[in-house]
């Protein structure tokens, strides 16, 4: 074998093996970086998703929460619940009473998965309600069905925190035609028009509650 | 304007024995339009096959009239069986004209009233405003005939704020029966006679336009509106 031939194999073999120990460790690294970013996508997600937390200075107290009373009206509950003083978070942790905690499956109003993405309140004192996806996929078709939903959801806001005005309902942070066909979701839901603009509310998100373990009561 | 709610990929409420809305309100609409027409009546329909116009071409087509009456029918998943529900569109609150309590600071905007756009137009989205009061006063009197025909029923109308109903320019009413849940399709379809007799009871009780069999409507661009006389409501146009 004539000696450029010797050389040139040698060098390709070299050139072989640093590819292999390179690309491994690039495939390494991708998987490393890959794996970051599935835990910061988990974590994001799970700080969304999160219910809102019970803080121990909440104040348990008399609750009024609309669920269903037979198979055509919602008629309000009293419940006790720690609840904060903060609009924002008292806010979601009624809707959230009113999604996990119906007396019987039976007075369910809103479908028992639904998620709170999100509870904002405007100096003007319109609070804006964004729910996953599941509110609109699960919720039964239907004028009654939705309107119940919707009524479920304004009703409690309204008997529970004070100076909300009106109800925005946003569909994962969209604004949808209608809520499962029938109910209009582009307008606003009356709260309590002649309440103030609340000197507490916050035109900021809400941040959502670190995940904990907290089963909030809700 | 008798209007069947959904269509086409759109089945609306499904029961859990394969009971599609869309089929159930366009059999009850064809039965309501006979019966309607037996009595003198004059009906279009917004539908009369498996189609699905958007809920605006629903409106644009009852707007063509001057002097319509709107009727969209549903069917609910939910509720008593056997009850049926008339329902007028629930305007919320404008929030210009919400006054705070007395003595509260606020921060929020002047409460000073938009003004109306110049030539009496009102946004299209808004044109059911217009006849809140008469779509509400339409719906207690349907409801009446109806509570006495299905028992169970509201005795008077319900606000709620159906989406058909926000861009008619007419007095406006949705009808839903209870439900493809409880009953069958043949069960659900043989109501229709009887919600028929409250829908002809209620327009006479209500008679915005007069009695059935008077002059023909005022503009009709297509012939065939439910309306017995001229002289609808004067609202301004839409746009």
């Amino acid at each position: 074998m004539p000696r450029w031939v010797k050389i040139t194999l040698v060098g390709l073999a070299v050139a072989v093996i640093i590819g292999l120990v390179s690309f491994g460790g690039l495939r390494r690294r991708m998987k490393r970086l890959s794996g970051q970013d599935e835990t910061a996508d988990e974590l994001a997600r799970h700080a969304v998703l999160a219910p809102p937390i019970s803080t121990p200075t909440d104040a348990e107290v008399t609750a009024t929460i609309y669920w269903g009373a037979g198979a055509d009206k919602i008629a309000p509950v009293q419940v006790q619940l720690p609840l904060s003083a903060d609009p924002v978070g008292r806010s979601r942790q009624v809707l959230q009473a009113l999604i996990a905690n119906p007396p019987t499956p039976g007075q369910q109003t809103l479908p028992a998965d639904t998620e709170i993405l999100g509870f904002y309140i405007l100096p003007d004192g319109t609070a804006v309600a964004d729910f996953s996806d599941a509110l609109a996929s699960e919720t039964p078709s239907g004028i009654l069905s939705e309107e119940n939903a919707v009524d479920s959801i304004a009703q409690t806001l309204a008997s529970n925190v004070p100076n909300l005005r009106r109800l925005k309902i946003l569909i994962h942070g969209q604004e949808a035609e209608t809520l499962a066909g029938h109910v209009d979701l582009t307008g606003f839901f009356d709260l309590n028009s002649a309440a103030p603009p609340s000197p507490n509310a916050s035109a900021v998100p809400a941040m959502p509650a670190p995940a904990a373990p907290s089963p909030a009561p809700h | 304007m008798i209007d069947a709610a959904h269509g086409g990929v759109d089945n609306g409420a499904r029961g859990p024995n394969g009971v599609n809305e869309k089929d159930v309100s366009l059999a009850l609409a064809r039965g309501i339009r006979a019966e309607l027409t037996r009595r003198g009546f004059r009906v279009v329909m917004t539908r009369d096959a498996d189609t699905d116009p958007a809920f605006d071409d629903r409106a644009a087509t009852a707007n063509q009239f001057a002097d319509a009456i709107y009727i969209s029918l549903h069917v609910a998943s939910t509720g008593t069986a056997g009850t049926v529900r008339a329902y007028f569109y629930r305007i919320a609150t404008p929030f210009a004209t919400i006054v705070p309590a007395a003595g509260v600071e606020t921060n929020s905007q002047p409460t000073t009233p938009t003004p109306s756009p110049p030539g009496g137009l009102v946004p299209w989205r808004e044109a059911q405003a217009a006849f809140d009061d008469g779509s509400h006063r339409f719906a207690d009197a349907v409801q009446a005939g109806l509570a006495q025909k299905f028992s169970g029923s509201p005795a008077t109308g319900t606000s709620a704020a159906v989406r058909d109903l926000r861009s008619v320019a007419a007095p406006a009413i949705s009808i839903e029966l209870s439900s493809v849940a409880s009953l069958n399709a043949s069960s659900l379809e043989a109501m229709g006679p009887s919600v028929a007799s409250a829908i002809a009871q209620g327009i006479l009780e209500f008679h915005p336009f007069g009695m059935p069999g008077g002059s023909a409507a005022t503009s009709p661009s297509v012939p065939g509106i439910l309306v017995p006389s001229p002289a609808g409501p004067a609202g301004g146009g839409t746009h």
